[in-house]
């Protein structure tokens, strides 16, 4: 743990601030000494004979949520969001890890699963998932993020919580082997330059993914977070392209194919492509860019009155680490820069901190990135200055503020 | 059947690198080099194998259809989500029109607007659709479909038949409309005091 003389001081002066607003409770409650709670004074539940461990029930409303702003008349392809807001650290637990299928969530039986290798190899070649098992794994914590995420909230601020507008975004340790391993098992035709990802499940999802790519840090994943992934994550493999888009991370993944071109499909230029200003489409726009945005307080919270305040959110880059966030409590005149909470990884949500006395009157928060290629997370403004801006925006990654009103309620500020 | 596992390593490393026993199994070159693919025919993985290159028709297999029988095999399998002439449906939106609309601010995002290749169309209904039974057209009712959805657009006349030959042949007014990746397209600044 790193931390400068100037992070220390922070730390000193939250733990000094949180203690004052203690003994300013305390003082308020003079006269009413602490009651013994029940649950101390009774046994509680006995370890059942097995079980898998559930939230507390006082933690139901840590839930994915549908959007509700951009509603589908149909759920199979559609997607739900993690509640990053309620997130602590920068793994997402599994069950909240955000959805978005293109026709609903298979449950696939491990057992009759298979992955195919072929195209242009010298030996195409059969796996079961106990074969992939077999291999010596490989655990990274890396962020996930939908090429959609935030698509509603550009020209008008359409969310109300940062779930709806970030929360096509997830973190966690994948553990998984290396496609490359797989591909030189089976033998790459130099001439090999994409790679095709299909799914098992019912819109066969297919994507093209450039070979170097693939051979550099492509992962062939089955599990998240210590345990066999979940049916809606991919069950029982997925690709996982560090940094990229999420739909190119192909779950239940069965078949790679290897070839010298790439194949245009319905879901590389009818989607995930981007609208520029001259009415041409941007293809093969893989990489997330680096992207910020503050949890808490975030839309839907209310500040119950001036004080100090840890702001707190999270920050990303698909091109590598998180160098620096800034913050801005004065609508974008003046940023400090905020304390990274390690471990900063590579492609990897990072947490950021930084304590914030809020005096009452109107504010307008925000954060901004900067990644370890130098690129600075930019404006809203700057990202339409770029592209265009209309229908379903995908990679917007511009800087996101919340408007703190005078009564303390936070609300969304894109525009 | 998880606890046998490391016995399996054990058992396959031990085979392989007798003389190497004493090292762990992480850097056991026999576990680096282990391969536990096993070898198939291209031929046997050709009910998996549906994917054209859409740019030249690559993949696409024999087969016909034209647009009168497209309309059948839509309104009777199609047509509950997407609507009437593909105009869209309690389900999906339009899938007609569209084309012009990219240079205004209401883009209309249709196949026939916006895919640069007509073979696109076989391969995402082969694949995908109807939703509630993907990969249940025959490729004579894939091609017919694409045809109809062709003819809607104004691509293809009616008496069109989509093929291997003919399906890759069809101009689509996309086809020149996509650019590579060339982010990074923002230049911002860290401005940290009195920012304008």
């Amino acid at each position: 743990m790193r931390l400068g003389r100037r992070g220390f001081l922070r730390r000193s002066a939250l733990i000094a601030g949180t203690a004052l607003a203690n003994l300013g409770v305390a003082r308020t409650a003079a006269g009413a000494p602490l009651e013994v709670p029940p649950t101390a004074k009774e046994p509680g539940r006995g370890i059942a004979e097995t079980s898998y461990g559930s939230p507390s029930k006082y933690e139901s409303h840590v839930v994915r949520h549908r959007s509700d702003v951009l509603v589908n008349r149909q759920n199979l392809s559609d997607w739900s969001m993690t509640p990053i807001q309620h997130q602590h650290g920068i793994v997402t637990p599994n069950g909240v890890i955000f959805e978005r299928h293109h026709a609903g969530v298979p449950d696939i039986d491990p057992k009759t699963h298979r992955l195919v290798i072929h195209g242009m190899v010298k030996q195409p070649l059969i796996f079961t998932i106990d074969d992939i098992l077999r291999y010596p794994s490989v655990s990274r914590f890396h962020f996930l993020e939908c090429s959609g995420n935030t698509l509603t909230d550009h020209s008008k601020a359409a969310s109300k919580t940062v779930q709806q507008s970030h929360g096509l975004l997830s973190g966690a340790q994948w553990t998984g082997v290396p496609a490359a391993r797989l591909l030189n098992e089976a033998g790459l035709d130099p001439a090999g330059k994409w790679v095709l990802f299909e799914g098992a499940d019912g819109s066969n999802h297919t994507r093209s993914i450039p070979l170097d790519k693939v051979m550099d840090d492509v992962l062939l994943v089955y599990a998240a977070n210590g345990e066999m992934l979940r049916p809606e994550n991919g069950y029982p493999l997925r690709a996982f392209i560090p940094g990229w888009e999420g739909n190119v991370s192909v779950k239940w993944l069965r078949r790679i194919k290897v070839s010298d071109q790439p194949w245009d499909f319905r879901s590389e230029t009818a989607r995930y492509t981007d609208p520029m200003p001259d009415g041409k489409w941007r293809k093969f726009s893989f990489v997330m860019e680096a992207k910020s945005v503050i949890t808490r307080p975030s839309g839907g919270m209310r500040l119950p009155g001036p004080g100090l305040y840890e702001i707190l959110g999270f920050a990303w880059s698909g091109r590598g680490k998180i160098r620096a966030v800034d913050v801005s409590v004065d609508a974008g005149r003046n940023w400090r820069e905020a304390e990274l909470t390690e471990p900063v990884l590579d492609k990897s949500l990072a947490q950021f901190r930084l304590p914030w006395t809020w005096d009452g009157t109107p504010a307008k928060i925000q954060s901004r990135a900067v990644d370890s290629t130098g690129y600075v997370q930019p404006t809203i403004q700057d990202v339409g200055r770029a592209r265009a801006l209309t229908g379903f925006v995908q990679h917007h990654n511009a800087i996101f503020p919340w408007a703190v009103s005078a009564n303390g309620e936070v609300t969304n500020a894109i525009v | 059947m998880r606890s046998s596992k490391p016995l399996a390593v054990v058992l396959v490393v031990a085979a392989m690198t007798s003389a190497c026993a004493a090292f762990s199994l992480s850097r056991s070159p026999a576990t680096a080099d282990a391969k536990f693919g096993r070898p198939i025919a291209e031929a046997d993985i050709a009910p998996w194998d549906i994917d054209i290159r859409t740019s030249t028709g690559k993949g696409l297999p024999p087969g016909r259809g034209g647009v009168a029988e497209g309309k059948a095999v839509y309104d009777a399998k199609c047509l509950a989500c997407h609507g009437p002439d593909a105009k869209g449906g309690p389900v999906y939106g339009s899938m007609v029109g569209g084309i012009g609309s990219f240079t205004t601010n209401t883009r209309v995002l249709t196949p026939g607007s916006m895919y640069p290749y007509a073979p696109i169309l076989f391969d995402y209904i082969r694949r995908a659709m109807p939703m509630d039974k993907p990969l249940s057209l025959t490729a004579n009712e894939v091609y017919a479909v694409s045809a109809y959805i062709l003819n809607l657009n104004g691509l293809v006349p009616a008496d069109a038949v989509m093929d291997q030959t003919s399906m890759p042949k069809v101009q689509m007014p996309n086809r020149a409309g996509f650019i590579l990746d060339d982010r990074p397209d923002t230049h911002a600044v860290r401005c940290m005091k009195n920012c304008p």
